[in-house]
């Protein structure tokens, strides 16, 4: 993307800063892991002792399901969309399973969750890719259905109970020798897998080619709808593991659990690089996205500050960071 | 959205014609009206003791949603998104009920001043961030209704305050006929006072150019930083409106947000706004919230689980863009 902007001659002839400059723009993500580093002293500085491999661990896992969310956005974003359904796709799955242990069993609940996922991401597709709704409107709407589908299931199995399976609290919650959490196993192969499939894969670039210029993109022969049914079905499966990994790390089958994310998984998305423009961005910014929202909420909280201070600074370092950002990377 | 297909008006066109294009230019606008008719038709045969209780009440539960629509329309139309309405409405809602809590009806009148002021400062702040860190508009009022509902918790951490009598009397009740609740009177009041001037002014052309083609409208002179300000300021205090409407409803303060900064969006589209900018008015939204409203209260009286009417209310939204869209599709292709 901006590797075309600096040709290795050029930067030797600026000064230095120009080239820290170029280098910044060229990996974005520098400033990011200074900036998550820098979190994680001062977190040391404030609390002394507070960073532990426990404390770690925590962090980690917390930032999970939120990475997860983030990545919805940030494949979205790619091609100039956003997914406001992931709260109520998430929760939907993360209930279903719940609701379903104790009759069918975890496996069929989770196999179940993932299908209607799939089902409200093929609508959601279909609504964004087909009929051309904006993507604002669309996920808004499917989250007003889906909202309101899972509230109905609920009244249909207020008999049978929830309760949130243990295999499922494990996999959310257990951390391994005390640093490493458990969810990691379903993380990191998805990370992977997003990862190399944006930077290798032909489906990877179409995503960035429909969002930095769909025109282009059309005249190149990339059929735009295909590639955003496809897109909208990953985004709500990935909501759904967010929303399955989220009720066994907080140990709650509720179809509101994974809202109160669905708005820091724009911002991580956005700290992280990507654009909400379309054409711009990562998975692995993203990432470290998720680790400094994770860090400073969890930084603002062991300060003990009440709710609301928190609340305000979040939005506060939310903009700072957004703003610095776009003065470095020099996007308009 | 139908503006920019009517037909050019010839200098000398007969009374018939001006109904004409009247009536296509505002065709959103109108099918709207007519929908709204037959709902009310549908709602009166399934309810036959459905009157002026009923209109009451629709006009009071719509109001907050309707001036949320009202002040999301305005800054939709320059161009931007503001997804800090509904934790303004709760900061305003609280900072009002906490003031005029125990104070004199006159008191009342300052908050009330004061809170219009507030308004038009966040809004002010909202839109400044924008223009001075050039980060896209829904990112920064994202962050920014964390600020709002925070400052709003730190106010006020639980529901309490009080509201001055008069207040809480300005949308209850009825005005001259008892079929003419006060509430819409107070709509319709607002949206003469200020938005029918504004939009007749220099600022409201610009808030629609700056919309429309911001390019263009920088080659023609719009100042285009400040027109963005002030239409952020404006949907502030709309959103101050909207909150002080919460307080006067309910005799208190919340420092919670509600749903409404993403409700509005969903009205505003239905009500005719384009997302991208410069199309669109604020009638059109308004009547779009009591259209939502009236589907939700006619879905309780036919005994729909209510659920399910959020399900309509979903499907209904995505239905209406569906067809439009559809529609602008087929028009390219002509």
């Amino acid at each position: 993307m901006s590797g075309l902007v600096s040709a290795p001659g050029v930067n030797r002839s600026r000064s230095t800063s120009a080239a820290l400059g170029g280098l910044l723009r060229d990996h974005p993500i520098i400033p990011l892991l200074v900036l998550f580093a820098a979190l994680v002293v001062l977190s040391e500085l404030v609390r002394p002792g507070i960073v532990s491999p426990d404390w770690i661990g925590v962090i980690l896992r917390s930032a999970v399901p939120l990475a997860i969310l983030a990545g919805c956005q940030t494949l979205t974003m790619l091609t100039g969309g956003i997914d406001l359904s992931v709260g109520t796709v998430g929760s939907m799955a993360g209930f279903l399973v719940a609701t379903l242990v104790s009759g069918p069993g975890t496996a069929e609940g989770i196999v179940f969750a993932l299908l209607a996922a799939t089902l409200a991401g093929l609508v959601t597709g279909i609504g964004v890719g087909i009929f051309r709704v904006h993507p604002l409107i669309m996920t808004l709407g499917m989250s007003l259905v889906v909202l309101g589908l899972a509230n109905v299931w609920q009244l249909q199995m207020v008999k049978a109970g929830t309760h949130v399976a243990p295999e499922l609290r494990t996999l959310g919650s257990q951390l391994l020798f005390g640093v490493v959490p458990l969810s990691l196993v379903v993380f990191l192969p998805l990370a992977a897998f997003i990862l190399i499939g944006l930077r290798r894969t032909g489906y990877g670039r179409l995503l960035y080619a429909v969002g930095d210029n769909p025109i282009a993109a059309r005249l190149s022969g990339a059929r735009a709808w295909q590639v955003l049914v496809v897109l909208y079905v990953i985004s709500a499966l990935m909501a759904a593991l967010a929303g399955i990994l989220l009720s066994g790390l907080t140990n709650v089958a509720s179809v509101t659990l994974v809202e109160s994310s669905v708005l820091p998984s724009v911002a991580a998305a956005v700290i992280g690089g990507t654009s909400i423009l379309g054409g711009r961005g990562g998975f692995g910014g993203t990432i470290v996205g998720a680790l400094i929202l994770t860090v400073v909420s969890s930084l603002l909280s062991s300060l003990g500050y009440p709710e609301a201070v928190r609340q305000v600074l979040f939005g506060a370092i939310i903009v700072l960071v957004a703003a610095a950002y776009t003065r470095v990377t020099g996007e308009h | 959205m139908s503006a920019a297909t009517a037909p050019v008006d010839t200098p000398r066109a007969r009374s018939g014609d001006v109904l004409v294009s009247a009536v296509q230019r505002n065709a959103w606008i109108v099918g709207l009206l007519l929908f709204l008719a037959l709902l009310l038709v549908f709602t009166k045969l399934i309810q036959p003791s459905y009157g002026v209780t009923g209109v009451q009440g629709l006009a009071i539960s719509v109001l907050p949603l309707a001036l949320a629509a009202v002040a999301q329309a305005v800054v939709v139309i320059s161009g931007g998104l503001d997804l800090s309405i509904g934790s303004m409405m709760a900061l305003v809602s609280v900072v009002v009920a906490v003031l005029m809590k125990g104070q004199s009806e006159t008191f009342g009148v300052v908050v009330v001043v004061g809170a219009l002021l507030l308004g038009l400062l966040i809004g002010a702040v909202n839109g400044g961030l924008v223009v001075v860190t050039r980060v896209p508009d829904i990112i920064v009022t994202l962050a920014m209704s964390f600020v709002w509902a925070g400052g709003a918790l730190l106010i006020l951490p639980t529901p309490g305050g009080g509201s001055a009598k008069w207040l809480t009397g300005i949308v209850s009740g009825s005005f001259g006929s008892e079929w003419l609740p006060k509430a819409a009177v107070v709509l319709i009041v607002i949206v003469a006072v200020v938005w029918i001037p504004l939009r007749r002014s220099h600022l409201g052309l610009s808030i629609y150019a700056l919309g429309s083609n911001r390019l263009a409208a920088f080659r023609s002179g719009v100042a285009v930083g400040r027109t963005k300000i002030l239409a952020y300021a404006i949907t502030g205090m709309f959103a101050a409106l909207a909150g002080l409407s919460l307080t006067a409803s309910t005799g208190i303060g919340a420092p919670v947000p509600g749903p409404y900064s993403l409700l509005s969006i969903a009205a505003i589209v239905l009500g005719g706004v384009s997302l991208a900018g410069g199309r669109g008015g604020v009638v059109g939204p308004i009547l779009a919230v009591v259209v939502l409203q009236l589907i939700s209260t006619d879905l309780t009286f036919l005994n729909v689980n209510t659920n399910l009417s959020t399900v309509v209310q979903g499907l209904l939204l995505i239905g209406v863009v569906m067809v439009g869209s559809l529609a602008q599709i087929r028009r390219s292709r002509a």
